[in-house]
């Protein structure tokens, strides 16, 4: 037997005899009173996870080609069924399959699929038909200086978590007079409850001191006044959390002057979009930072600001950081956490080198260099590399 | 419709480089805006997203203290008024920076086409407070409201 396969071989019997074996999890989660923020761990099969791919469109293909690549050079016991969405097609059956893809496995990774504008109103955004079938009701994403990074603002650390699914994202829109277009914004106290309760659990885990509910309600009374409330009534049962409320567009302001000042962030879809995109900006921008959405029982790891990269396509010059970082997140989900870490320290160690930046960073590195750097830190590291 | 007038150190742009660029809320918020807002010029928006980019483009700029803005309607009528609070706090004493109502009035004054006039005293506002000697506490310095306010008018004064 070759030392791979009987690596694949322990792994697989390691869930046999290991004292937390997934019916130990099953039974964990029954008896909890709370549900966990833990997922159900995806299907294994001799070890390996299979994990969805959707490349997208824009810089999303080339993206995901290098994140097979580094998998196939660390190791990574994940297996990509790849799922190819076409943006193009009106027809909703590519992303149908997508999601069967992603009920089967359980998590995925994702480039953005491009929402052509050209299109009728009845088409909906596959993005969003992809999380709202799932229901992955939150987005979160972690906005960190990185070392090497030169920004205005240093020493951020800011958690945003976003409702996803309802708000002004409900696609309910009508012109009952022609000119007169009416939008139906969304809130419901079941899902933001749900998110609440998914922040306050988040920043507990994470030793977080202070949630900030990002809102409108002076002027969206009911709206936003019912997520206010329901964050309110979730803060209760958290009493060494901090909880506190800014209205929108103080926040952004706020952000822009004094970032660090803010810990976990919780709002409603489109503030959720405005802050974390913000947050991103203040970070050095959308090459850097990883998003991460979860639901009850899936999960879609994509990069955080969701843009699909047209114009710098196969061009080579797209940063990596943000998909790697990505990755990185699917990895701790799928409790990998020995790669994650591997992998997460190589990017951080290839980011401090600002002779690798890709024009988004102001410099004029290649896709290729920064990934080939990240390898070449990884295999610095130790054994457990397989070149080409 | 409100307008803001948000001004930085930057050069202006050319009158004639006007482009009208389509841009999405996302493309507008990230990193272009917050990591070099300098490549915007005008922006049109629906109201929640004005909201939420003026405040935002006022955070850049140095906050709402300095922000003039201006609510125009239809054949002419305007209002123009600063966006700050109330301030309760250090009401009655001298302490407030004039600054975003002052350019407030500038933007009125423009409004009813006394350029002149407004031009003056943008001028000499700015001058004031790129000079750094004579500031309100909100921008880093020691002096009253009524200091600064003398400061302006000196230099109008001298620019006569």
């Amino acid at each position: 037997m070759t030392t791979r396969s009987v690596r694949a071989l322990s792994g697989a019997l390691k869930p046999l005899f290991s004292p937390r074996s997934p019916q130990g999890y099953v039974v964990a989660v029954c008896h909890q009173t709370h549900k966990s923020t833990y997922t159900a761990p995806p299907a294994r099969y001799g070890g390996r996870h299979t994990v969805t791919l959707i490349p997208g469109d824009g810089i999303g293909p080339e993206l995901a080609k290098h994140v097979c690549e580094l998998f196939r050079f660390c190791c990574v016991p994940v297996d990509f069924e790849v799922v190819n969405v076409d943006s193009t097609e009106t027809s909703e059956d590519d992303i149908n399959n997508a999601i069967m893809a992603i009920r089967r496995n359980g998590v995925a990774l994702k480039g953005n699929i491009e929402t052509n504008h050209n299109l009728p109103p009845s088409y909906k955004s596959r993005n969003s038909l992809l999380r709202t079938t799932l229901d992955l009701y939150a987005s979160v994403m972690h906005c960190q200086s990185l070392p090497g990074v030169r920004t205005q603002h240093r020493n951020i650390d800011i958690i945003t978590i976003r409702e996803n699914t309802e708000g002004e994202y409900s696609s309910l829109e009508h012109e009952n007079v022609p000119g007169v277009v009416e939008s139906l914004k969304i809130i419901t106290r079941t899902k933001s409850l749900r998110i609440a309760d998914y922040a306050f659990r988040t920043a507990r885990e994470k030793g977080r001191r202070r949630v900030t509910a990002v809102h409108k309600a002076n002027i969206m009374k009911l709206g936003d006044g019912l997520f206010l409330e329901c964050c309110k009534e979730v803060a209760s049962g958290y009493p060494e959390i901090t909880f506190d409320s800014m209205i929108v567009d103080n926040t952004t302001m706020q952000l822009v002057s004094r970032p660090q000042q803010f810990d976990v962030m919780v709002m409603p879809n489109l503030y959720g979009n405005v802050v974390s995109n913000v947050c991103a900006g203040l970070v050095g921008g959308p090459g850097l930072v990883p998003g991460a959405n979860y639901g009850e029982n899936y999960a879609v790891f994509e990069t955080g600001t969701r843009n699909t990269g047209k114009s710098i396509a196969n061009r080579n010059t797209a940063n990596p950081t943000a998909m790697l970082l990505a990755s990185c997140l699917l990895l701790d989900h799928l409790k990998l956490h020995g790669y994650a870490s591997m992998i997460r320290k190589a990017i951080l160690s290839t980011i401090t080198d600002s002779r690798l930046h890709t024009a988004d960073l102001g410099g004029k590195g290649s896709t290729s260099e920064m990934v080939q750097s990240i390898m070449d830190a990884i295999q610095s590291t130790g054994p457990r590399t397989q070149r080409h | 419709m409100a307008l803001y007038r948000v001004l930085s150190s930057s050069p202006n742009k050319p009158a004639n480089a006007l482009q009208s660029t389509l841009l999405n809320m996302q493309e507008t918020i990230r990193e272009p805006m917050v990591q070099d807002p300098t490549q915007f010029d005008v922006l049109v928006m629906p109201n929640l997203y004005g909201d939420i980019l003026s405040d935002l483009c006022a955070g850049l700029i140095g906050g709402l203290g300095v922000t003039p803005s201006g609510n125009i309607g239809a054949n002419g009528v305007a209002i123009f008024e600063s966006v700050h609070g109330t301030a309760p706090d250090i009401a009655g004493k001298d302490l407030a920076n004039p600054t975003a109502l002052l350019l407030s009035a500038v933007m009125m004054l423009r409004h009813m086409g006394l350029h002149g006039h407004a031009k003056k005293i943008e001028t000499a506002c700015f001058d004031t407070i790129r000079d750094r000697k004579v500031l309100t506490k909100d921008l880093g310095g020691n002096s009253k409201c009524s200091e600064f306010t003398e400061a302006i008018c000196q230099r109008m004064k001298d620019m006569d």
